[in-house]
């Protein structure tokens, strides 16, 4: 009965259908309905804002009143002197940051697995977690405060070496550094867990086979323990090309200065400087908007390429 | 194991000697690199006055003085932000923790029938962000802005968390939940009673990831809340760390004095808000580690 009712109402049917499942299922619809509304109203509406970056929007006269003036403000960006710099910092920013960031905590899990003692090594690893506690502002407030010029940690340092001290703040070429090492610094450890986890899934028979066959430790790491892991680090690894351009607002903000602007602007502060402080909402709108379609882009292609050549893909 | 251990005796070469005291200097190195910076705040902000001014202190504290805490703490301001702070990750925490299993719990049940339909339109926001203008735009329509609720309703789901606590969620037997809908449990009472006490570790990550994030964050501030006494801890950080702004009433009598006491006060209120912290995750470490782990296995 119910075949020949979808072939002469199929419409209807399938509303109905979905009525009847829904109140089948009304409990857990119940449940989700707050965080499906969440993420209309805080993600998807949002998403409809993005039309003032093609309109000449201003808070006053709002969308309705605002006129369409396509892509004026995509074109002003890309024309403007600012947007070859914006791109470079963005994404060197990234790149070297996984460059020197990437292998850190696949060594650090390594050869932390090598140690035998338990207490040394629970110790090491609760310490090592421990920056990754401490807030982006506190992290920005210690580095500058070792960093300046004449009582800084870093600078007593270098003095007591005989050497000159350095203002490192406001040098635009010491600003990829310090955003990366202290990038490093807060974030070895907490990385290292994947790695440690992926470690001790890794077959022990293979451990004590090669064992007996008589290798040695560093034989046994390189051949054994870091291809068990090398499909997770390869995860990770393309997961974080496809955030290339996803440079956080919140620690740059904290680190730079018009000082290095040459080194450390990138598109999320100058969204921020443009829009908020600027009030020019339209045309950092349409910067945002760049940036949020070109990381869509990386992901996507980035999901693609790895769903293509490991078979793993996020989705 | 027995075998293991005799075979290192074994094979237990020089080489094999050599690359392990390798392993444990590094490790020694990487301990004494992340634990210096805490050290020499701590130290910074105990020692006695005058050996900060004759830059004296390089590990322990020099002298003994807790002036600067006694300064730090009896500004209104860091009282102020303390409590909102506090305000902000109680409140929102709990928020966040609600709302998050609420949303996985139906999207782990493999029969809820729109899951498919549901976890798409949660997870494109991961793809895709409005980016910052057009949300400040709706935080103001919405009339949050300057208003204390912007500091726990925007961001009170992660879709990263959601996926940890629906990866747990259907890692639990069903048939647990029929037993119980045998014995006449409907979906609430097993909910209840069954679920959500054999999802305590989840449940604690969960906590312990958004309690530290609502610590730890000044965006939402600085972007939301201009008036400073609804600003929150890391907002008063900002002003004090970064901007070098003068929020605490230095004693001293000369520009030296004043500028080592200035020193001080920094170190001081740096410990005052991270000690929290860094006293309570080795307890919790256990569930931290559980929950960065669920996240990494892919479904």
């Amino acid at each position: 009965m119910e075949n020949r009712a979808v072939s002469r109402k199929p419409a209807r049917l399938i509303i109905r259908e979905a009525a009847t499942r829904i109140r089948r299922d009304k409990f857990l619809w119940l449940l989700a309905l707050p965080g499906i509304i969440y993420f209309a109203v805080f993600a998807y509406v949002p998403m409809s804002g993005l039309v003032i970056s093609f309109m000449n929007y201003s808070p006053t006269r709002g969308i309705r009143g605002s006129q369409l003036v396509g892509f004026k403000y995509f074109i002003e960006f890309f024309s403007s002197p600012f947007f070859p710099r914006l791109l470079r910092n963005t994404v060197l920013l990234s790149l070297y940051g996984l460059l020197w960031g990437f292998p850190i905590p696949i060594i650090f899990a390594l050869l932390l697995n090598e140690v035998k003692n338990g207490l040394f090594k629970r110790t090491v690893q609760t310490v090592s977690y421990m920056p990754y506690f401490i807030s982006v502002v506190v992290l920005a407030g210690m580095v500058q405060s070792f960093l300046t010029p004449y009582d800084g940690a870093v600078n007593k340092i270098i003095a007591a070496l005989g050497y000159e001290t350095v203002n490192f703040m406001v040098q635009p070429r010491w600003f990829r550094t310090i955003y990366i090492a202290s990038g490093i610094w807060q974030g070895f450890g907490y990385e290292s867990i994947v790695y440690l986890a992926a470690i001790s899934a890794v077959d022990t028979q293979m451990y004590e086979a090669a064992r007996i066959d008589g290798a040695t430790r560093m034989q046994i790491i390189l051949r054994i323990t870091l291809p068990g892991i090398a499909p997770t680090a390869i995860i990770l690894l393309i997961m974080n090309f496809g955030r290339i351009m996803n440079i956080g607002f919140e620690k740059v903000n904290l680190l730079y200065s018009p000082a290095v602007y040459e080194t450390a602007d990138v598109i999320a502060t100058y969204v921020y400087r443009r829009g908020i402080l600027d009030g020019q909402f339209s045309f950092a709108t349409a910067v945002g908007l760049f940036n949020s379609a070109v990381n869509l882009i990386l992901i996507l292609t980035v999901n693609w390429i790895s769903k293509r050549v490991t078979e793993v893909s996020l989705w | 194991m027995l075998r293991a251990v005799k075979g290192r005796k074994i094979r237990e070469t020089r080489s094999e000697r050599i690359f392990y005291g390798f392993v444990i200097f590094v490790m020694c190195f990487v301990l004494a690199l992340t634990l210096y910076p805490f050290i020499y705040v701590l130290s910074m902000s105990l020692s006695a006055p005058v050996y900060i001014l004759r830059q004296d202190v390089w590990l322990l504290p020099k002298g003994f003085s807790v002036e600067a805490y006694a300064r730090v703490l009896s500004e209104r301001g860091i009282w102020l932000a303390y409590w909102n702070t506090a305000v902000y990750t109680v409140a929102g925490t709990a928020l966040n923790v609600t709302l998050t299993a609420m949303l996985a719990y139906p999207l782990s049940k493999r029969n809820f029938w729109g899951r498919n339909a549901v976890s798409l339109f949660v997870g494109v926001t991961m793809l895709f962000n409005a980016g910052m203008i057009p949300n400040f735009l709706l935080i103001n329509r919405l009339g949050l802005y300057n208003n204390r609720l912007a500091m726990i309703i925007p961001g009170a789901i992660s879709v990263y968390n959601m996926i940890i606590a629906r990866t747990f969620f259907s890692g639990i037997p069903e048939s647990l939940e029929e037993s119980a809908a045998l014995d006449g449990a409907n979906h609430a009472v097993t909910l209840a009673r069954i679920i959500l006490p054999i999802s305590k570790p989840v449940l604690a990550a969960l906590t312990l990831f958004y309690a530290v994030a609502h610590w730890n964050t000044y965006f939402n501030a600085l972007l939301y809340l201009p008036d400073l006494d609804k600003q929150p801890l890391q907002m008063y950080l900002v002003r004090l760390l970064v901007q070098n702004q003068r929020l605490i009433n230095e004693g001293g009598t000369d520009a030296l004095q004043q500028a080592v006491q200035a020193v001080q006060s920094k170190y001081a209120t740096i410990v005052v808000v991270i000690a929290p912290i860094l006293c309570v995750y080795p307890f919790l470490q256990k569930y931290f580690v559980q929950g960065v782990m669920i996240g990494a296995i892919k479904e």
